[in-house]
Parts: C-alpha cells; structure tokens; sequence
C-alpha cells in the first residue's frame, strides 16, 4: 500500500513537472485527496468524496476555481483559505453586516455543511434543505453554552415543541415557517436593529409573509394602528404568540396561559376579569372553554366597544355572549365581564352588595369567635375545678 | 346480630347514666343532618377550588379529579340533592304546623323560632362565660343552636337563589337587573365562604369540639342521649316534659354499639375533611 502510495506520488509529480503552470484535472488532486484515510498535518481530514462531490452543486467546478491559491505541486501544508466570496459576493455581502459577521467562527461551512457536498437548497440532501435548517441552526441555536455565551435564549427546544416546529418536523410540510423564513439567510440581524426582520414594527410584516389574512386583520385593529403609529407598547404578533415557542390557539396550554400577557399591559382590565367567574373556572385545568380576552374581544382586529363592527359593541353582545350562553338575551348581557367590586362610582349596587357581605361575614364570625373562646374557657375552667373537686379518677 | 350487643355490653354512658335514654331527634331528622353535612362537605370541596382557583391545591385537585367540568358536574350534583332535601324539609314544616296544626313548630318552647328567652340565655350565657352569673336554663333548643339552624335556612335561600341564578342564567337575566348578574357570585361566594368558615369553626367547636361534649356529640347520629345528658344540657326541657308526664314517651333504646362506632368514624371524617378544608381555605385567604 505504502509502496502503490509513493509510485502514484511520483506520478504525480512527473506529471505536474511535465506540465508546469497549467490547471490539474480534478482526477489530479484527488490522487492523494480520494483516499478516504487522509489527514493533514494537525489530523484534520483532507479527504474527498469524489461521487459527492460529482454530484454536488459545484461538481462542475475544479479544485482549482476555489483553491485558487493552489497552483502546483506539491503545494504547501498551509494553504489559505477559500473564499466563496469571489463568487457568492452578494451572500457575502449581507453576511458581513449581520449578526454572523465573524468569518472566523461562522464559515459558510457551518450553515451549508461539507464544502465538498453542498447541494441546492431545494435538494432534500442540503443543509439548508427547510426541513433541514432548524436542525442546521439549533446546532449551535440548541446548546445552552452557546445561548448562555451569546445572552441568547436557547431557542431550538422551544421552536421544535412549537406549532410550527411541529408541523416541519412531524407533518414535514415545507411551507411550515423555519428559521430562515422569519430571520432571512445570511443578513441576519438583531431584532433590536430597525433593519432586522424581527424587529418589533417589522413583526406583522414578517409573519404576514405567510399569514396574511390575519395581518390584515391585525393591521385594522388597535394594535396594529398603535404599532404602524410608532407606539411601540402596542403588542405584534410574537408578544402574544411567543417568538419561538408558539402554540396552536385553541390549545388548552395558549388559553390558559395567554390571558396573563393582555394583562400583563392591561393590569386593571385583568384584575377585574380575576374577580369573575369567566377567570376562576378558567384558571382551573381541564377546562379552557370559558371566555379568555380573545374569545369577547377578538384576537387581531380589536376593535373599541365603540366601533359598530366591535364584538364588544352594544348592538353585537346579544351575539358574542350567545355563543357560549345559549340563551343569551338583551338583559343577560347587561352583565359586565369587568364590574369593579371596589368602585362606589362605577358599580354601586355590586359595591353595597360586596360591602353588605363582608360586613355580615365579618361581624357573624368575629362574633361567634369571641362567643366560642369564652365559652370553651369557662368550660374548660369548670371542666377542671370539677374534676379536682371531686378528687375522683380523671384528677 | 350487632344490634344485641349494647343489651349485653352497655356503653360506659350507659352504665354512668343509669340505662335511661330518652329521644332527642327523629330518623327524618337524623337523615336531615346527614344529607346536609354530606352534601355541604361536597359542596364546599368543589367550591372551594372554585373560589380559590389561584391557589396551588386548587389546580391540584382540579387536574387531580379531572379538570373543572368534573367539580362543577358534582357541585351542581350536590346542590340538587340538598335543594331537595330542603324541599322535603320545607314540606314537612309546612305539613306539621299548617295542615296539621301542631303546636310548638312556629312559637313556642319547642319551636325553632327566636323568643325573648334566647335573647336572655344569650346575654346570661355571655355573663356565665366571664363568671357574672349563674349558667341559664336551656330549653329544647338553645340560642345558638337556633342560630345554627337559621343560618342554614337563610343560607340555603342566599346560596341556593344565587347558585341557581348563575346555572340558569340567561333565564334570571329575564327578571333580574343587569348588575345582579354581577352580584350573584359575589353573594354565593361570600356567603358560602361564611357558612364553610362557620361551620368549620364555630359549630364544629361549639356543638362538638367543646370539654363538655368532645370528641363529638353524638346525638345528631343516634338520636337518643342519656338522662345525665338530658338534665345537664337541656335541663329547663327536662323539668317541662317531666311536669307534663311525658318523660316516659321518649324513653328510647340505647344506641346499638355498632350504630355509635359507625357513626362515630362518619362523624370524625366529616369533621376532619372539614377541618382540612379550613385550613385550605384560610391558607388561600391569607397569601
């Protein structure tokens, strides 16, 4: 073997002598680089897998056009790196601005796998292959270290347990958003960068992408106005759904976890809605049928009360409350889902009603305590004295 | 077989007492306060999480028996069972002191409705209790248990009106006021919430933890108690139906041994869930 090794070096070296500054066939190269065993000087695998590399993307290109620097043989240990650049100027371009701008630890490699088997990204063999890129992400995207290094959430986790996770890993379906479809390829920028994709008056558009129904309902809503308006308390689109770990709506998880993040802006809405019996059944596990936020107020186009299109608008309550509450009727909906208990100005009648029970309940127990511990005192007393006096067997 | 045995054995009650054993409630009644305390604990277990639904054992028990559907299915189950057993009660007040004109159901020193006397035994009890005075003479029913019995009646209009308000509530919305709606919860809340602390608290202490009946008066389960008994707690009923003659008419058997035991650990469990539940509920109310 040592011996075929060495002859076939000689050949090449023969013929690299005979033909001095001319481009080597690929055949050339991969005299020495097709034996699968080969390792350059710091062990690192040199090797090429010519049937992949044949049928790759770039089977057609030689060594040479991206080992530029290699000219003849023998050519040095150290040789510089290849730069797709020269050709992929555009993706290089956007790479150099981007969150992944340093070249040295992320090479184009680290994304499109082997350099010598990269495929079209349409090709299910590819890296970047949609059902491919999460895994192709999370490889750093899913390492607590590399989160933790970086101030990242470790997102792979979240994203593959997600609705849209699961409908790419699970159901395979290609259209089901993976990481490129909302942070872009190789310009990929911080979500504080009013440039980026996830930046939060870029969300709507982003995720309108695919879900542009429902953008355009978010887009006539409050919020939608209040974000295109600059008010940037106004919620998008992740602040509800989550980013990464987005659930499917009616699932029993969302519904009972979603109605804590309206309240988390409308603190005085959610504590009244607390008070009612919409939020103490909810809150119990098991059932989630009963009215959330959403299923009054609409989920995007949220509209005020005053609007005549609004859920919430007078004439449309019959409607909204009767599709929970068969029955529902002109009075039944006079039931306010946020009276205030503690306001005299806005609910009077409920304010005396609570007033007048915690009255009763306080004064009937604070006096029946007073009663019962006296009395067991006195008992207690006669109990003893009783006992001692007669001197009998319990003394 | 079990029924023989008190003959042969006796209760150490019996022994101290005599033998004598005179009835103090009937089966009708017994069952009554049976169907009422069991109903109240299920009530009060399904509402409790219902109320405190934030709370840490609330979601426990409510994934533990199957989400929210399963505990409003059996509050509302209990709910039905004490209504009727409500109704009944109401018939038979009804049957007793209007159709058959039976003296001592709505005044009188056997009926359950408040007199001069219970205002006078509350205030002597009150001064007894301090050491200003002589221990009152109680009749048949004293004030508190009075009070006891009212505040179940009231109790069951307030909780049971708000409950039903609430179950059929497009229906009440017919004739109740849009704020009503609003203040049902309020009100069936609170004033299950006062009737669970006061039941778990006052009237277990106060009818059963206290030295002069602890660990539990057994009356309510048996129906009879012994002479002693009789003269000591109710003595001012004793000297009435003695001087009437008719101490002789409620003259009972002793309970049967098996009766006692049986209801002993019935009684104990419902005090014990209660208790539990007492501690849940203020655990809830104060964090």
């Amino acid at each position: 073997m040592k011996t075929a090794f060495s002859i076939t070096l000689a050949l090449g070296a023969l013929l690299v002598a005979a033909a001095p500054g001319m481009a080597q066939a690929n055949s050339d190269c991969l005299t020495c680089h097709g034996d699968a065993g080969m390792q350059d000087a710091s062990g690192h695998s040199v090797s090429v897998d010519a049937h992949k590399f044949d049928a790759s993307l770039h089977g057609s290109l030689k060594c040479g056009d991206c080992h530029t620097a290699i000219k003849e043989y023998p050519h040095p240990d150290q040789v510089t790196p290849v730069k797709c650049d020269t050709c992929h100027a555009d993706e290089a371009a956007g790479l150099a601005g981007s969150v992944h701008s340093v070249r040295a630890e992320h090479p184009c490699t680290s994304c499109h796998g082997d350099a010598h088997a990269i495929f079209p990204k349409d090709d299910p063999k590819s890296a970047v292959y949609p059902l491919n890129i999460p895994r192709t992400c999370g490889a750093c995207h899913g390492n607590d270290a590399v989160a933790k290094k970086h101030g990242l959430p470790n997102v792979y986790p979240m994203y593959i347990d997600s609705i849209h996770g699961f409908a790419l890993s699970k159901e395979g379906l290609l259209v089901a958003a993976n990481c490129n479809s909302c942070h872009g390829s190789h310009h990929i920028l911080s979500h504080n960068d009013p440039q980026s994709r996830t930046y939060k008056v870029n969300i709507p558009k982003t995720c309108g992408s695919c879900h542009a129904g429902i953008t355009a309902d978010y887009m006539g809503g409050v919020h939608g106005k209040a974000v295109a308006a600059g008010k940037l308390d106004a919620p998008v689109c992740s602040d509800c759904h989550t980013a990464h770990a987005i659930l499917q709506p009616t699932e029993a998880e969302f519904r009972t976890q979603s109605t804590p993040i309206c309240g988390s802006c409308h603190k005085e809405k959610f504590s009244t809605y607390r008070d009612t019996f919409h939020s103490q059944l909810g809150s119990l596990g098991g059932y989630v049928e009963t009215a959330r936020c959403w299923d009054c107020h609409g989920a995007h186009e949220i509209l005020p009360a005053s609007d005549p299109r609004s859920p919430i608008a007078p004439a449309n309550l019959v409607k909204t409350c009767g599709r929970c509450h068969a029955g529902a009727n002109a009075s039944f909906v006079k039931y306010q889902p946020h009276a205030n208990a503690h306001s005299r100005k806005l609910n009077p009648a409920l304010y005396y009603v609570t007033l007048f029970m915690n009255l009763l309940l306080v004064s009937v127990l604070t006096f029946f305590m007073i009663h019962t511990i006296l009395w067991l005192i006195r008992s207690r007393y006669d109990q003893v004295k009783r006992r001692s006096a007669g001197g009998g067997k319990h003394a | 077989m079990p029924d023989l045995e008190p003959a042969a054995n006796g209760s150490s009650e019996q022994s101290r007492a005599g033998g004598r054993y005179f009835t103090r409630f009937t089966r009708a009644q017994r069952y009554l306060h049976a169907v009422l305390f069991t109903t109240f604990l299920g009530l009060a277990a399904t509402g409790l999480p219902m109320r405190f639904s934030q709370s840490f054992w609330a979601r426990r028990f409510a994934s533990a028996v199957g989400g929210f559907g399963t505990i409003i299915f059996f509050h509302k189950f209990f709910a039905l069972v004490l209504t009727l057993a409500f109704l009944i009660h109401l018939r038979v007040i009804f049957t007793r002191g209007v159709v058959n004109r039976e003296k001592g159901i709505f005044w009188g020193a056997t009926s359950m409705v408040a007199n001069w006397k219970d205002v006078k035994d509350l205030v002597g009890h009150l001064r007894w209790m301090v050491g200003l005075g002589p221990k009152p003479q109680f009749e048949r029913y004293a004030y508190w248990e009075k009070f006891d019995y009212w505040a179940v009646f009231w109790g069951m209009i307030v909780i049971g009106f708000s409950g039903y308000a609430m179950w059929f509530a497009p229906f009440f919305a017919r004739f109740l006021p849009g704020w009503a709606l609003n203040a049902v919860l309020v009100v069936h809340s609170e004033e299950g919430l006062l009737a669970i602390l006061f039941i778990f608290s006052i009237h277990f202490v106060n009818t059963h933890l206290r030295p002069d009946t602890f660990p539990m008066d057994m009356v309510i389960f048996t129906g009879v108690e012994s002479e002693e008994e009789f003269k000591t707690k109710r003595p001012q009923e004793y000297q009435r139906v003695a001087r009437e003659g008719k101490l002789e008419e409620r003259i009972a058997a002793a309970p049967a041994l098996w009766f006692t035991n049986f209801s002993r650990v019935v009684g104990y469990a419902a005090i014990l869930i209660g208790l539990v539940l007492l501690v849940l509920t203020l655990s809830a109310y104060f964090t």
